[in-house]
């Protein structure tokens, strides 16, 4: 334990009982609520520059707070669930722009279908076989595994196969901020211009952090990012448990 | 836009993803009740025809605020700085080769098939390319 509140032994403790954690909800939300506006300033002001991508300024101000306050992690867990419960509803959601491209999907199905099962595939083997190679624990590489996956996805799948939450988290992170910086300029290197194939390559590998940056620079391959996000965390939910069949 | 249309349109998203957890509980499904969520309101909206107005409207709002309910985990972070510190090479490499690996394999086949695909059947998939 450090920080300043453990220093200060004789202080009230204002967060027991009902009330108290009422407080803490408030407080905690409003600590992440204020964090995140500041991120998005931070982001904005940098013209949408992929490193500042909100959800990493945000959470790494979070951690300075709970740093410095000495409250421990499962406490602001607890505190910031009715915050942390709406993912689920969230991701129900993108049912919403994956319906809006259903007449483009009914068109041009096949290529789709195929891009979108070797590209799922390969985002996953790749993550277990560099991890594996560079003799990661079973923990990181089922961290790792379904990193192109949305967060909501993403995280529950983690968990589920013997990975930790908060690494699956970074490696969606990384994974996202990391593919929305070199989507470009590797997609003029490999003389890709349909913005069809680029959106969804984008959507596919970077989810949401890519499909955001995406639906700022063009409306075409900004839709194709998010039918390609929608797609591939649902491809992934379904192929990990049969990929896990395999490996085993 | 009537309130009662953007509250029904929440309740609308919390009842989807309420019934996506049941499913996953009761038939020990291994995939995120979210997801059941999602394919469930995707086949409602196919049945219906279109969305409504309110829901698209709460959904863009969800889906861009996003990152913020997303933050608290990866704040869980902070109680695994030493694992990441241990093992941050598979980390990175998995990370960022992972994701040029990934991300050139399918806009280089997907823009091949594509271009194929147009070959083959004409102007529509063409403009398609193209739009």
């Amino acid at each position: 334990m450090s920080g300043i509140y453990t220093m200060l032994p004789n202080a009230p403790r204002p967060f027991n009982g009902w009330t108290g954690f009422g407080l803490s909800v408030v407080l905690w939300i409003g600590v992440t609520f204020a964090a995140y506006l500041l991120a998005q300033k931070l982001y904005r002001r940098f013209g949408g520059n992929p490193i500042l991508v909100p959800v990493a300024t945000t959470s790494a101000m979070v951690m300075l707070v709970l740093w410095l306050s000495g409250v421990r992690y499962e406490a602001y867990a607890m505190a910031t669930k009715p915050l942390s419960w709406w993912v689920g509803p969230a991701t129900v959601a993108i049912a919403i722009p994956l319906f809006a491209q259903l007449d483009r999907l009914k068109r041009i199905w096949k290529p789709l279908l195929i891009a979108l099962l070797v590209g799922s595939l390969v985002a996953m083997l790749s993550a277990i076989g560099i991890a594996w190679a560079l003799g990661g624990s079973w923990q990181t590489i089922a961290s790792l595994m379904p990193k192109s996956a949305t967060m909501p996805i993403a995280i529950p799948m983690a968990e589920r196969f013997g990975g930790l939450p908060a690494l699956a988290a970074v490696a969606v992170v990384i994974t996202g901020v990391v593919g929305t910086v070199i989507s470009h300029p590797l997609l003029r290197l490999l003389k890709v211009t349909d913005p069809a194939a680029r959106g969804f390559a984008i959507g596919l590998t970077a989810h949401a952090i890519g499909m955001a940056r995406e639906l700022q620079v063009n409306q075409v391959s900004g839709s194709f990012a998010a039918l390609a996000m929608g797609l591939n965390g649902i491809l992934t939910a379904l192929l990990i448990p049969i990929l896990m069949l395999g490996l085993q | 836009m009537p309130l009662l249309f953007i509250a029904l349109s929440v309740v609308v998203l919390v009842v989807f993803q309420l019934v996506g957890d049941f499913l996953v509980r009761a038939l020990g499904l291994p995939v995120p009740g979210s997801l059941i969520g999602l394919v469930g309101l995707t086949l409602c909206l196919l049945a219906l025809g279109r969305v409504p107005a309110a829901l698209g409207k709460v959904s863009g709002g969800l889906l861009r605020n996003m990152m913020l309910m997303l933050a608290p985990a990866v704040v869980g972070l902070i109680d695994n700085f030493g694992r990441v510190r241990e093992e941050w090479l598979p980390f990175l490499v998995a990370g960022v080769a992972g994701a040029v690996i990934t991300l050139g394999v399918t806009a280089v086949l997907l823009q091949h098939l594509l271009h194929r695909q147009s070959g083959q059947v004409g102007d529509e998939s063409a403009e398609e390319g193209k739009a």
